[in-house]
């Protein structure tokens, strides 16, 4: 039975089974050695490769702080976006819907085909958005319409609104879309559809209107979807900005002037909170936000009026007969003149080789210190400018503060230009002349002032001589309010600085005598100035000088007032630039009426007001000083 | 002696049979399709649809295939070896001639209840029909040359007609299987010896016949990173979910890259990296016992055969087996490149787990009937 043969195959088979089954036991060990490298000694590499698979950090954007004005009206707020989106696996057929959805809200065939593109690009459980931007009703339709709308979804989004539209778009600003160069550490930045601040105080103080971002670490699968959230840190809001802007001031000034390009600012004089900062003509920041067309942004930026300006705090003009006030505190504090001292004007004055001529062609014969503010005589701001000097002259224009920037919370303001003679051989590389001071004696020449320059210097005039700098923003709670420094000068020569400024107004020889008091409670004073643009020529001179009407708008004088009210207890400063505006008095000044008119009605209305309280508390403070 | 011998040859009955039934193997492939139920519950997100429960009829299925052929008379086995090769050789003319003649680029034939694939039969079939082979020679006859021509073609005709589907994995594994057999046969040392050093210019030449996807995953396999979105991906999810497993596991249906689909063919090739990442080590460790018991009672059994057809065939059985969880178990660990071959009895999918199963009856037949012995002429003797 058990052949030779067989005994011999057995122990073949047995002898090379057993070699195959040590491979086979080689080989399992390699898996079990494999398992062992890769489960024990690679476990920690591989834990984390697999939380990177599976876990994805979602960024929570924060909500934007809003910007209100002192009485918590909105300026800039976060509104609601209804939108409609589709998620093309929901839909049975995403053009069966998209239909459907055409009797509710207009679909055009343009947005149709972004519409389809999209849906095909994309994963199919990532929203598209099919229309925003909707109103309130076509968004309820839609939702009321949801069953017969497969895999349509209504979505709320945030986006930011001005709802005063252009009153405060050179202050408050705009957002935008982030562009690639400003992408930095902030993650926030690069979620899509964020906006940042582009413009004014929403990109000066960008940060801490952003908020801090939150995170969501949510668990994906391979696909993306998200499946479920495993931690959250919700995002913080950004700050609200509270500004000093008071709405319906602002609102008043805007339409005052609307038609005109100027600028106006209105300010506390003792606190230094600003009630109105107006530039005209203004743009509409809603449009910035949503992306401004070529054609609209072109317009805006050939306008000759420059809207994109900011003419309040970036232009610069010069200050004219405003500036005289600067001129006679300076000959009064340094005793080169006083009250009494009457200097004649024939309308001519010799300096040098040169005549200078004063703007009242018949001259104003003998005038003394108040009259010569009132009337605004050249004559004597040349020579008493000349007894004086440019040194102490700009001196006192930087006690009121001419000539340099306040720091206030609104971007690109400008210096101005406060003259001196080192600034002229620097710049210039020229000796100061006497014909130089004589220029800016009254107001022109070099010196060259922006309209809050202009309201701030008025302030220190009437204040009781405190050096307030302007505020846009409350200050942030729990820091000390600090009473500004005084500024040096005596209480005699100031009366009669601020005499001559109540007779340009409430005196027959003062220039604006048409504007005085006619109804009870709107006492104010200021000063007037019109400011050449263009130098008149000699030649000009001797035919007949044109009178403004007569020139190209941008070659007529800007027009200017700097004022104040009530004339007793003075509690607020106007500074009017209208350019191209002709005659200060004429021009400017009945909008600085109008303006400090509206104020002292609206305290009347409402006296309860914060624009009282806060006044009045700083009033009391120091009432003293004045 | 004799005659107690001729007793047991004759008169064993059914009842005695399915009394010999060798229980550790029952056991242990039972314990073996159990991980499978369990992990296809798992990666059904923990529903015994779609997965567990077709695999759990099929392998009732197969359990009951695999002790009808455990209890057919083995000489019944010897006597069907060559017809059965050449049916299973027919079907797959059959399946290449209808994906030649474009009526579909099928693997399978439907037999309504479940596809048959016919290169799954082959890797039956041809161990069946080389025992038979070997068992008819003597050892001298086994060493010749000329009686190395017929097995070479044998496993030839099945290889070119799997390799033409394209399926590189079977085909590997026909080929492991049949030269197992011609190993343990009898076939001289030194013709392995050459034939190891000729699959260096084979492979070579093997190359260039390979199908653009086949050679992109050799590459990647080289180096996953090669192409990590695309042919370089599997590999390395899988290696990832392995790892992250840790010791310990993430635990039953917690596994991340199995839940999450961050895993391909998590229900079939890659099963095993889903028992890793949720049982982590231990599970790893536990499958590959269960494996290596199973295995090493196969071999045992094997060794006292006294048939050479029957040692032949189960040890043939044993070896595929091995192959399969080897090959698979390697490439799930991205030691080997990605082919498919599943996972023994615990992948999902019928034509598998029924040839396993066949396998492992086939076993099981030459343990009952260990003590038959078979003339070289084949006949009942």
């Amino acid at each position: 039975m058990v052949t030779a043969s067989d005994d011999q195959k057995y122990k073949l088979f047995t002898r090379r089974a057993g070699l195959i089954s040590g491979g086979m036991l080689i080989l399992t060990s390699g898996l079990l050695g494999r398992l062992y490298y890769l489960q024990v000694i690679g476990q920690n590499q591989y834990k984390l490769l697999a939380d990177k698979n599976r876990i994805s950090l979602r960024l929570l954007a924060p909500e934007r702080g809003k910007i209100l004005d002192r009485n918590g009206h909105d300026l800039a707020i976060n509104r609601t976006d209804y939108r409609v989106n589709i998620i093309p696996e929901e839909a049975d057929n995403v053009e069966e819907t998209l239909e459907a959805l055409k009797a509710i809200l207009p679909i055009s065939e343009r947005q149709r085909r972004r519409i389809l593109k999209a849906v095909k690009r994309q994963r199919a459980f990532l929203p598209v958005t099919v229309a925003e931007n909707l109103d309130w009703a076509t968004f309820a339709r839609v939702n009321i319409n949801i069953p017969d709308l497969p895999g349509i979804q209504p979505d709320m989004g945030i986006t930011r609104y001005y709802p005063e539209k252009d009153l405060l778009a050179h202050i408050v600003g705009y957002v935008s879309s982030v562009n690639e160069q400003e992408i930095g550490e902030d993650p926030l930045l690069e979620l899509p559809g964020f906006k940042i601040g582009k413009n004014g105080m929403e990109r000066i103080l960008d940060q801490r209107l952003r908020g801090k971002a939150g995170n969501s670490r949510v668990e994906v699968n391979v696909m993306g979807r998200m499946i479920r959230e495993l931690s959250r840190n919700d995002s913080v809001s950004g700050d609200t900005l509270n500004l000093t802007i008071d709405r319906d001031i602002q609102k008043f000034t805007a339409d005052r002037v609307r038609d005109e390009s100027a600028a106006v600012v209105v300010m506390d004089v003792h606190s230094g909170e600003i009630l109105s900062l107006t530039s005209t003509p203004a743009f509409d920041p809603n449009d910035f936000n949503l992306g401004i067309s070529q054609k609209k942004y072109d317009a805006l930026l050939n306008d000759a009026r420059k809207p994109l300006t900011n003419k309040a705090v970036q232009g610069e003009y010069p200050p004219g007969s405003t500036f005289k006030m600067i001129v006679a505190l300076a000959a009064l504090e340094a005793g080169v003149i006083d009250d009494q001292e009457k200097i004649f004007c024939n309308s001519r004055y010799e300096i040098g080789n040169t005549t200078k001529h004063c703007w009242k062609r018949e001259g104003h014969g003998h005038v003394a210190m108040v009259e010569a503010i009132a009337a605004s005589c050249d004559v004597y701001f040349y020579e008493i400018a000349g007894r004086v000097g440019i040194d102490k002259i700009h001196d006192m224009a930087a006690r009121f503060g001419l000539g340099r920037k306040f720091g206030i919370d609104i971007p690109g303001e400008r210096n101005g230009l406060n003259p001196s003679k080192g600034w002229k051989l620097a710049n210039r590389g020229a000796r100061w002349q006497g014909g130089d001071t004589a220029n800016v004696g009254i107001g022109q020449g070099d010196v060259l002032v922006t309209p809050l320059q202009l309201c701030v210097m008025t302030s220190r005039l009437v204040n009781g001589g405190r050096a307030v700098t302007p505020k846009i923003l409350f200050p942030e709670k729990g820091s000390s309010l600090e009473l500004p420094e005084k500024i040096s000068y005596q209480q005699k020569n100031m009366d009669i600085i601020l005499q001559g400024m109540a007779a340009v107004v409430n005196r027959p020889f003062g220039v604006a005598y048409a504007l005085r008091e006619t109804e009870k409670g709107l006492s104010f004073g200021g000063k007037t100035g019109s400011a050449q643009v263009r130098r008149i020529t000699k030649s000009e001179r001797d035919v007949r000088v044109r009178k403004n009407e007569e020139k190209p708008w941008i070659e007529r004088d800007h027009a200017l007032f700097v004022g104040y009210g009530p004339l007793e207890n003075p509690r607020y400063a106007v500074s009017v630039i209208v350019e191209h505006g002709g005659g200060g008095a004429t021009k400017a000044a009945p909008i600085a009426k109008d303006v400090l008119g509206y104020i002292f009605a609206k305290e009347q209305e409402t006296p309860s007001k914060k624009i009282l309280a806060s006044a009045g508390k700083m009033h009391g403070s120091h009432g003293e000083d004045i | 002696m004799a005659a107690r011998l001729q007793g047991r040859r004759y008169s064993k009955s059914l009842l005695q049979k399915l009394s010999e039934l060798n229980l550790l193997i029952v056991v242990v492939v039972i314990m073996i399709a159990v991980v499978g139920f369990a992990l296809l519950y798992s990666v059904a997100g923990g529903a015994a649809d779609p997965w567990a429960k077709k695999q759990v009829i099929r392998f009732v299925i197969g359990m009951f295939g695999m002790v009808v052929i455990a209890v057919i008379d083995i000489r019944v086995w010897m006597f069907l070896a060559y017809p059965f090769y050449f049916l299973s050789l027919m079907l797959l003319v059959i399946v290449s001639v209808m994906g030649q003649t474009g009526m579909g680029a099928t693997r399978w034939i439907n037999l309504g209840f479940m596809n048959l694939q016919p290169s799954e039969l082959m890797k039956i079939a041809l161990i069946l029909a080389l025992a038979r082979y070997y068992h008819c020679l003597t050892k001298d006859e086994a060493g010749q040359y000329g009686r190395l021509i017929p097995p070479l073609l044998m496993i030839a005709a099945p290889v070119i007609l799997v390799l033409m589907q394209p399926d590189l994995g079977t085909s590997l594994l026909i080929i492991a299987g049949g030269v197992a057999i011609l190993f343990c046969g009898g076939v001289r040392l030194w013709i392995f010896i050459v034939g190891l050093m000729a699959m260096i210019p084979a492979a070579f030449f093997a190359w260039n016949f390979m199908k653009p996807y086949q050679q992109s995953r050799v590459l990647t396999f080289l180096n996953p990173e090669r192409d990590p979105l695309g042919a370089g991906y599997h590999s390395i999810q899988a290696k990832i979910a392995v790892g992250s497993g840790g010791v310990h596991g993430k635990g039953f249906i917690q596994g991340s890259q199995s839940q999450l689909n961050f895993l391909p063919e998590k229900h079939t090739d890659f099963i095993f990296t889903v028992l890793a990442e949720e049982f982590g080590l231990m599970g790893g460790v536990g499958l590959l016992g269960l494996y290596i018991i199973l295995l090493a009672y196969a071999l045992i059994i094997c060794m006292g055969v006294r048939s050479q057809f029957g040692r032949l065939l189960s040890f043939g059985m044993a070896v595929t087996f091995f192959l399969y969880m080897f090959i698979n178990v390697a490439m799930n660990l991205g030691m080997v490149p990605v082919v498919g071959v599943p996972l023994p009895l615990v992948s999902y999918g019928g034509s598998a787990m029924l040839t396993l199963l066949v396998g492992i009856g086939f076993v099981l037949c030459a343990a009952i009937h260990r003590d038959t012995t078979i003339s070289r002429g084949g006949a009942f003797a």
